[in-house]
């Protein structure tokens, strides 16, 4: 046993010509926020289709509560990037369909979901169609949809990507106060260094082209986090902000 | 909704939107009536479009009569075409190299004249419905076909990452995203092929037939009814409307989210 939950060591991807991940190591405990911070292209939705097995590594290795990931059931619950709702299906319908793919009966998979609606800010919109809710309630849909799953851990791609700020910072909250009630393991994606240091107990900082790992810090910041203006915060922010600009070759 | 509403709703926003083309074609309609009452051409050569339509009121029993055959033509070889267009698409998802080897085949297929096959059909298979049928599936069915798959296509990547980090399976992310996905380029391509549905069974009827409006036109042409031809063509259109408001109404019950989708930014 290593205590960890999720162990990746020395993962290589190539696309033909293209060197996309170079040697990349990580690790995330149960429990843990981890954001993995890194230029845009730099490789980092890749990593993810690694973990979902949308794609294979081409070396590596990852481990599961010390099990190679292969040999088990997967235990990532996925928010890609942009939300991915189905334009066809009723909000209910898309928050359930990690469920029905699972195999539950569509009317038990409602069941399971409809009360963590208000929850999450979407009581009432049940019948909707994703084209009739806001930027925000479209993203707390899909994270409703992903932690549905009620799987070990799970992976957020940019998440808040697409949202103006001022949805984004209120996102970044809301999302901060339920991780810290239902305690998950998560890993984030993301290539802003406020929304890293506000969620995260550790960053891992991406350099793009091949990626690989520049630096790997704490954030030893009390919680719950309400803004990012004390010295600590900051001083974190600027070390993340340092690296980035200084390792970048562009 | 109800669909009586609906469809008085799609109606009403139809003929608003129509009201120009309305304008132009009064306007044409108007100067060719003024024509042919005034310049002395016999109605044997141009018929006054009054003429036409009183014409058409008189045959209206020997019209609807022919209108008939030339309906169940266009529907029944609509459906079969729709179900094969269909069929073939999921074999072509599935495997691919099923398109290599058959869509320069079909590609083929639709470069044959229907004036050469027509007569070709009928003198092999006969004056029946059967034929004619054929011969409208085969019109019908390229459209849909190449929608179909334009439309499987263009399913949002990450809409399939997402099923697969679920655990859905090949026949899984087809049913849950590749076909709702295609559902707005299928209905464009019905569109399109109910269209050529009405003018393949008119032709297929024209090469020979016992009844239909392809049949009914020709007669009346060599009875030196320009009158009657007119009339003819009048109720194919209507007929032709007629099946594309249907699709139209299909469309929005089967996919109430893609007027939402449009209307939002
Ligand atoms: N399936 C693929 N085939 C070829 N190149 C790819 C593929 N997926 C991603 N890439 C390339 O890999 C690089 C990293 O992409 P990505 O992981 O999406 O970056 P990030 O998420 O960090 O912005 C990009 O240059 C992208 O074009
Ligand atoms: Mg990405």
């Amino acid at each position: 046993m290593t205590g960890y939950r999720l162990q990746l060591r020395n993962l290589r991807k190539r696309f033909g010509d293209l060197d996309v991940l170079g040697d990349i190591s990580l690790t995330v405990r149960r429990g843990e926020f981890v954001s993995l911070l890194g230029p845009s292209g730099a490789g980092k939705s890749t990593l993810f289709k690694i973990l979902t097995g949308a794609t294979e590594a081409d070396a590596g290795t990852i481990h599961f509560d010390g099990q190679p990931l292969a040999t088990r059931p997967s235990p990532f619950a996925f928010m890609p990037q942009h939300d991915a709702l189905m334009p066809w299906r009723r909000v209910l319908d898309n928050t359930t369909l990690g469920l029905e793919v699972q195999g539950l009966a569509r009317a038990a998979a409602r069941k399971r979901v409809q009360p963590l609606f208000a929850e999450f800010g979407l009581a009432g919109f049940e019948k909707h169609y994703p084209a009739q809710l806001s930027g925000g309630m479209r993203q707390r849909a899909a994270l409703l949809r992903t932690v549905v799953q009620q799987r070990e851990m799970l992976l957020f791609d940019e998440p808040f990507g697409a949202l103006d700020a001022l949805t984004r910072a209120s996102m970044q909250r809301w999302l901060q106060a339920m991780w810290q009630q239902h305690s998950w393991t998560a890993l984030l994606i993301t290539h802003d260094v406020r929304e890293a240091v506000f969620l995260s107990d550790r960053i891992y900082v991406l350099r793009g082209r091949p990626a690989r790992m520049l630096t790997e810090i704490a954030v030893p910041l009390p919680r719950p986090r309400i803004d990012l203006t004390s010295p600590e915060a900051s001083a974190i922010e600027a070390r993340l902000l340092d690296t980035l600009l200084n390792q970048s070759p562009d | 909704m109800s669909i009586v509403k609906l469809s008085m709703r799609l109606v009403t926003s139809a003929l608003l939107r129509a009201a120009p083309a309305a304008l132009a074609l009064g306007a044409v309609v108007l100067a060719w009536e003024a024509y042919a009452l005034f310049s002395g051409i016999s109605p044997t050569t141009l018929p006054a479009p009054s003429r036409v339509v009183t014409q058409a009121w008189e045959h209206r029993l020997a019209l609807l009569d022919n209108m008939l055959p030339t309906l169940a033509a266009t529907t029944i070889g609509f459906v079969y075409s729709l179900l094969a267009a269909f069929a073939f698409s999921v074999l072509v998802d599935f495997i691919p190299p099923i398109r290599r080897g058959l869509f320069p085949v079909l590609i083929v297929s639709q470069t044959l004249p229907l004036v050469a096959i027509a007569p070709l059909v009928v003198l092999w298979f006969g004056f029946g419905l059967g034929p004619k049928i054929g011969l409208v599936a085969l019109v019908a069915f390229f459209p849909m076909l190449v929608a179909l798959v334009q439309g499987y296509a263009a399913t949002d990547r990450d809409i399939e990452a997402l099923l697969a980090s679920m655990g859905a399976g090949r026949l899984r992310v087809f049913l849950l995203a590749r076909l709702p996905s295609s559902l707005p380029y299928f209905f464009a391509g019905i569109r399109i092929s109910i269209t050529y549905a009405v003018v393949g069974a008119i032709f297929a009827e024209y090469a020979g037939a016992a009844k239909g409006l392809g049949i009914y036109i020709l007669n009346a042409k060599n009875n030196f009814r320009p009158d009657l031809v007119l009339a003819a063509v009048l109720v194919s259109s209507a007929l032709t409307l007629m099946l594309f408001g249907i699709v139209v109404l299909v469309q929005r019950l089967v996919m109430p989210w893609d007027r939402l989708e449009r209307r939002s930014p």
